[in-house]
């Protein structure tokens, strides 16, 4: 539904979306937080020898599906695009957001890299204004693109400001 | 960028004589330790004097008791530290900026772009008060107020040091006199406290206490228990309307060239100034008791960084009622004042759509969201009814959520942000697809408005000084 009222919004196939290595690089930390969850509940049904202690992996495992389904809507549903004159971005799956914020508003962007955005070549481009409560964040670009993105909106940021 | 002010005529040397203020370094009034220090001055003597009367009196060899002499070194460091601090702290005003340097051990040299204030103050605290002296605080987008103090000066420095600040930050000469205030509205103290008491924060636990007491009646021990909590509630918002009269004692609001003053305080007074065209939000509040005599609530939202200090927290308090109670008209009339042509009446197909009765039960009565060609309104309140009004110019960004409950309601949130850091003009709960136009609707007469200046109000025009 994000997607129709976005492009309700923004107009089909304007919408960008995160670079399919920020997928990959979301299942490799889903990985290393649930495989040795999964190998420790696995240990310890061996050992223990009441029978509800077989049950264990299952769960931990029915539990890691489901973050892993979770994630991949949140994947899906971030999109931005730029416009000539704001910049839209959407998120969330169960809390859908749609975020316009006007170049001219810009008051600086942040480009992040964690240690497992830099492993996959990724960075995070943040766009701050004057309200606290202004939350456009576009996670998942390559370090390149989010580079760029950040040049683009700070050459159109200068040429569009205003004053408060 | 915002326009530079002008820069500073060459100091003169006969003029700089007669400036009380100028572009060179000068320290705060010698007694601005002693204020600031007097509340810890206060406080210790309250501490020590129960705390020497108690103990066994153990004297020195001198004869004066020993905990005694510790009170007299701790006070006699502090006031070193405070006279310390008064000597290396020096502010002007200089390049278009507002200097300030202090700090003995770690240097501290701050400097604040007169474009950049949103509203400037002069507080007068009631200790200042006896010696003469007030503070000037400048709150500027992007540093807390905690940063711009000039405290203290003399009362008579400290309206000339904030007509040049507002002069300069305005882009006019250094010398502009500080233009003639306009007054518009007065606040009966009588009119205050009824109102004061009148919300129902206060009155909610005197109900509850008067239904306890009729419950004692019944069952004596549940009664009692209700009434105990009742009279602590209700303790502690009479504090609370202590503190909001104390606060808003004798409120006068004016309208002068450089801006919006108000006056108010009854042990502290405080002259706020708010400039014109930095009011980022106003909301109108009519609590659910003061409905029945007609009156309202005016408050404004002006830039600033979140604040965490304690101090800053304070100071946070600052321009933030622009009238504390008046009739529905005249807080009306004064919305005029500040936002020319905003009319905070809901059109008939303002309201959101019927099924949002579900999702917002208590609130659904109140709701309400709207745009206009300057402004956008959005109404929300279960019991109380407040309407916050944001202009076009100043919306920074435009956002719709939806949850999933929403969802299954067809019903989505936009929310209207503003670089003021108390409220967001959020229309909650409209239809999804009149979401999706207000979006687009507003983002894009946001867009329109930035380009074309918004007019003055009409007597925003600097008036030429008495005499």
């Amino acid at each position: 539904m994000t997607t129709v009222v976005t492009q309700q919004i923004v107009g089909p196939g304007e919408l960008k979306r995160l670079s399919p290595r920020f997928w990959l690089a979301r299942q490799t930390q889903l990985a290393i937080f649930w495989g040795p969850v999964f190998i420790a509940s696995l240990v310890l049904a061996l050992l223990v020898s009441v029978t509800t202690a077989d049950l264990l992996p299952v769960v931990v495992a029915l539990t890691a599906c489901t973050a892993w389904l979770v994630e991949r809507g949140r994947y899906r549903s971030w999109g931005y695009a730029e416009r000539e004159d704001d910049l839209i971005v959407t998120r969330g799956l169960m809390f859908r957001h749609v975020s316009v914020v006007p170049y001219g508003r810009m008051q600086f962007i942040d480009v992040t890299a964690g240690p497992i955005d830099r492993a996959f070549g990724l960075a995070t481009v943040q766009l701050h204004t004057a309200a606290a409560a202004t939350d456009a964040r576009i996670p998942g670009l390559l370090r390149a693109d989010a580079d760029a993105l950040r040049d683009r909106l700070a050459m159109v940021g200068e040429a569009r400001a205003t004053g408060l | 960028m915002s326009v530079m002010p002008p820069p500073l005529a060459p100091a003169d040397p006969q003029e700089s004589g007669k400036m009380e203020v100028g572009e060179h370094w000068r320290r705060l009034h010698p007694l601005s330790p002693i204020v600031r220090f007097g509340r810890v001055l206060i406080g210790v003597v309250v501490v020590a004097v129960p705390s020497i009367a108690e103990q066994p009196v153990l004297h020195h060899d001198d004869g004066l008791p020993v905990s005694v002499i510790i009170y007299i070194v701790l006070l006699a460091l502090g006031g070193i530290g405070g006279f310390i601090s008064w000597l290396v702290t020096r502010w002007r005003i200089a390049d278009g900026n507002l200097q300030i340097e202090t700090g003995f051990i770690r240097r501290q040299s701050l400097r604040i772009p007169l474009s950049r204030i949103q509203a400037v103050d002069v507080i007068s605290p009631l200790s200042g008060r006896f010696l003469g002296l007030a503070e000037v605080r400048v709150v500027s987008a992007g540093r807390g107020a905690e940063h711009g103090r000039l405290a203290y000066l003399t009362a008579a420095q400290a309206p000339v040091v904030r007509a040049r600040l507002l002069a300069l930050a305005h882009g006019l000469e250094v010398g502009t006199p500080e233009p003639m205030a306009l007054p518009l509205l007065h606040v009966q103290n009588g009119l205050l406290l009824p109102a004061l008491l009148m919300r129902s924060q206060v009155l909610a636990p005197v109900l509850i206490a008067v239904v306890a007491v009729a419950a004692i009646a019944a069952a004596p021990l549940v009664g009692a228990g209700a009434l105990g909590s009742a009279v602590t509630v209700f303790v502690i918002s009479a504090l609370g309307v202590a503190r909001a009269f104390n606060e808003d004692f004798d409120f006068a609001i004016s309208e002068a060239g450089d801006g919006v003053r108000l006056d108010r305080g009854l042990l502290q007074r405080r002259h706020e100034t708010i400039p014109y065209g930095r009011i980022q939000a106003v909301r109108v509040v009519e609590p659910f008791f003061w409905r029945a005599f007609g009156w309202a609530r005016l408050e404004v939202d002006v830039a600033r960084q979140s604040v965490s200090r304690e101090a800053d927290r304070d100071a946070q308090q600052v321009a933030r009622t622009l009238i504390p109670v008046a009739s529905r008209e005249q807080a009306l009339w004064l919305l005029a004042r500040v936002m020319p042509d905003a009319h905070p009446n809901p059109p008939p197909e303002a309201g959101p759509p019927p099924r949002a009765r579900f999702k917002a039960p208590l609130s659904f009565h109140f709701l309400a969201a709207w745009f206009g060609q300057r402004y956008v309104y959005a109404r929300t309140g279960r019991v109380q009814k407040s309407t916050i009004i944001v202009p076009l110019v100043k919306v920074q960004s435009v956002r719709l959520k939806s949850g999933p409950l929403q969802r299954a309601f067809h019903v989505a949130t936009v929310d209207v942000d503003t670089a003021g850091r108390r409220w967001q003009a959020s229309a909650r709960c409209r239809d999804e697809a009149e979401a999706v136009e207000m979006v687009r609707h507003i983002s894009e007469r946001a867009r329109l408005s930035r380009r074309v200046p918004p007019p003055r109000p009409a007597s925003a025009v600097v008036l030429p000084a008495a005499g």
